[in-house]
C-alpha cells in the first residue's frame, strides 16, 4: 500500500484514485435504468396519458421513494460526469474549482426542487 | 537512404495538442464518435435539468398545471428542444449500457466493440424517431 502523504506533498494521483467515483457512476446508472424500466412498464400497462393516472403513479409512497432515489442517482451521476469534463478541458485550477463549486450548488438546488415537486403530489 | 527516411518522417502529421483546425481532419472511429456524443448528450441533459424539472413540476402539481404542461409541450419550438433532449437521453442510455457491458468484458474485442458502437449510434436515432413521431402526433 502506498503511503499517502498529508500536507503540501500529498500524493494526489495513482491507482485507486477515482475508483470510488467510477463505481458510483455505474451504480447510479443502474438505478436510473431500473427507474426508466418502471416508467416504461407503467406506460405500457396504463396506456393512456391522463393527469389522474400520472399523478396517481407519483402519489404512491413506493414510487415517490424510487423516484427520489433515481433523482439522487441522477445528480450524483451528473456530478461525476461534469467533474470529468472540467478536469479534461479546464486546466487553470482557480477556474476549474469555481466551475466545480457552481456545479455542486446547481445540482443541490435541482435536488431540492425535485423533493419539492415529489412531495407536492 | 537516410534522406528518404527523414522525408517520410517529415510528412507525418504530429498531434501534440489537437487544435480545432485539426479536429475537422481527425477521423474518429465509431467508438470515438459514440463516446464524444455520450459526453455531449450528458452535458446537454445536465444544462437542461431545470427545464426538465419544471416540466415535471407542471405535469404533476395539479389538473390546471397539467393543462399548462400540455400547452408548453404543444409549442413547436419546445417540441424541437424536447426532441433534442429525447435523443440525448436515448443516446446516453444506449451508449451507457454499452459501457456497462464493456466493463463486464462483454464485447471488448476490436471488431465487436466497433460493431456495438455502430449499433448503439443507430439504435439511439431509431428510438428517437419512434418517440419523435409520437411527439409530433404522427401516430
Amino acid at each position: 500500500m502506498p503511503i499517502y502523504q498529508i500536507g503540501p506533498k500529498r500524493l494526489v494521483v495513482g491507482a485507486h484514485y477515482g475508483l470510488k467515483e467510477w463505481i458510483i457512476q455505474r451504480v447510479t446508472a443502474i438505478v436510473m435504468v431500473v427507474f426508466t424500466v418502471v416508467l416504461l412498464v407503467d406506460y405500457c400497462v396504463t396506456g393512456s396519458a391522463t393527469y389522474e393516472g400520472w399523478a396517481a403513479l407519483f402519489s404512491n409512497q413506493f414510487m415517490k421513494l424510487l423516484t427520489l432515489l433515481a433523482f439522487i442517482s441522477l445528480f450524483y451521476h451528473a456530478w461525476i460526469g461534469i467533474r470529468d469534463i472540467w478536469m479534461d478541458y479546464i486546466k487553470p485550477v482557480s477556474i476549474r474549482l469555481t466551475l466545480q463549486v457552481l456545479t455542486v450548488l446547481y445540482l443541490v438546488a435541482c435536488a431540492a426542487y425535485a423533493v419539492q415537486i415529489l412531495w407536492k403530489v | 537512404m537516410v534522406d528518404s527516411q527523414q522525408s517520410v518522417k517529415k510528412d507525418r502529421p504530429v498531434y501534440k495538442n489537437i487544435g480545432l483546425a485539426q479536429l475537422i481532419k481527425y477521423r474518429l472511429p465509431w467508438a470515438g464518435k459514440v463516446s464524444i456524443l455520450h459526453r455531449i448528450s450528458g452535458a446537454a441533459l445536465f444544462l437542461m435539468l431545470p427545464f426538465l424539472l419544471y416540466l415535471l413540476d407542471q405535469s404533476l402539481a395539479s389538473e390546471l398545471s397539467y393543462q399548462k404542461f400540455q400547452a408548453i409541450t404543444g409549442h413547436f419550438l419546445v417540441k424541437i428542444i424536447c426532441l433534442g433532449l429525447i435523443w440525448s437521453f436515448l443516446h446516453h442510455f444506449c451508449a451507457g449500457i454499452r459501457y456497462l457491458l464493456l466493463d463486464l468484458e462483454i464485447g471488448v474485442e476490436k471488431v465487436d466493440a466497433n460493431r456495438s458502437a455502430i449499433f448503439v449510434f443507430f439504435l439511439g436515432l431509431a428510438l428517437t424517431a419512434v418517440v419523435g413521431l409520437k411527439l409530433f402526433g404522427l401516430y
